[in-house]
């Protein structure tokens, strides 16, 4: 699986209901995420890939859609 | 050794319900109720200001500890939504409230000041004794009454909480604290000058829902003590899905979470203590098990401050 497809899959877990988000599409205007599964993503990224996020790094603008999050993942490794 | 003495609170007489609030601010009042868990919260009469409703508080906190206001050592005073750049409320409380001459400092922090100034209460009792806590807020005269400010007017209140902490006794001993500031992110939760309050609420969660779990595991753990020994949590009353949020990522049954959000809002730094309040004065026996308070808020401020029963 690749990591677009995990970050989906992880996306679909946390906010409990079927969809299928573009790459570019915001994840909150379009009601996939809310403040409380952001939070929720966070963590289950952070298990996902075995890194530990920095708070330094837990702005939601990096969180906002699969590509950003892609991006951010990337600028990790 | 400091303890935790006495409690107290002053709220303003108006009660303001969904129904009352929802024309404010273009919402439907089912909405409010089903977006916040906020049922009524109190904002402050004409007359009211940061000082009086801590004025209040504080005389209400000292006639429950059986203090005289002459026999206070230090005042410290915490207030995010004060009406004057200086001097702040601290001097106008104490003198008012019969503590005239006694060092009086302001803590200008919204959200977390009530719990920064009980840490740091129990840092100073050793030398003045007495040291009385006091938060009040008039959030309803900082927020954008207006359907434009919706998301966040919705959200709070009016109202002024105390804590007396001493040296020589009290109902729970004030074991240890852990603070910690990170000002990074200090424009996501700001009150500028001739502005509206501004909430980037979706940061404020996320560091919130992050920071505020690690800094009670912190207090327990290097004090040995685990979630499930804690009795009573105490926290900045900010939000009821935050405190079950925490409650799990600590360990803890919600219900040892006392809430009272559905009646007051979020009355910023004063929440704390008039929840503690609330509880103190609803204790049927004594404390048998530890307390641990918490808050999270604008600078960003947060921390943990743990007590055990005597």
């Amino acid at each position: 699986m690749d990591t677009q497809t995990k970050i989906v899959e992880i996306v679909k877990q946390v906010a409990g209901k079927p969809i299928d988000p573009t790459p570019e599409e915001s994840l909150f205007e379009s009601g996939i995420l809310d403040s409380f599964t952001l939070a929720d993503l966070v963590t289950a990224l952070e298990k996902e890939f075995s890194l530990k996020i920095p708070d330094s790094d837990l702005s939601p603008r990096k969180f906002d859609s699969v590509a950003r999050i892609q991006a951010y993942l990337q600028s990790r490794t | 050794m400091p303890y935790l003495r006495a409690f107290g609170s002053a709220l303003p007489a108006r009660v303001v319900d969904n129904v009352t609030l929802a024309p404010m601010v273009g919402a439907d009042p089912a909405w409010l109720l089903h977006a916040t868990g906020i049922e009524q919260r109190r904002f402050a009469g004409p007359g009211e200001t940061v000082a009086t409703l801590g004025i209040a508080a504080a005389k209400d906190c000292l006639s429950a500890a059986g203090i005289a206001a002459a026999d206070v050592g230090f005042v410290i005073v915490s207030s995010g939504s004060a009406e004057k750049r200086f001097p702040g409320p601290a001097s106008t409380i104490a003198a008012a409230a019969g503590m005239a001459g006694k060092p009086a400092i302001d803590l200008p922090m919204a959200s977390a000041g009530g719990l920064f100034g009980i840490a740091l209460a129990a840092q100073l009792a050793p030398r003045y004794g007495h040291v009385l806590v006091v938060a009040s807020e008039i959030m309803s005269r900082v927020v954008r009454m207006h359907p434009a400010g919706r998301d966040t007017a919705i959200l709070f209140g009016d109202g002024a909480g105390a804590c007396l902490v001493s040296n020589d006794t009290g109902f729970a001993e004030i074991v240890d604290s852990v603070l910690a500031t990170d000002g990074d992110f200090a424009q996501a939760l700001r009150l500028d000058f001739d502005a509206p309050l501004y909430m980037d609420g979706r940061t404020i969660i996320l560091q919130a829902s992050r920071k505020l779990p690690r800094a009670i595991g912190e207090v327990l753990e290097r004090n040995r003590v685990k979630a499930c020994e804690v009795g009573t949590f105490l926290l900045h009353q900010a939000n009821l899905n935050l405190m079950t949020r925490v409650a799990q990522a600590v360990g803890a049954p919600a219900e040892r979470f006392f809430c009272n959000i559905a009646k007051y809002g979020n009355t910023s730094s004063a929440s704390l203590p008039i929840a503690a309040d609330e509880w103190w004065r609803g204790c049927e026996k004594p404390l048998t098990a530890p307390i641990v308070m918490a808050a999270f808020g604008a600078g960003l401020n947060w921390g943990a401050l743990l007590a055990r029963p005597v």
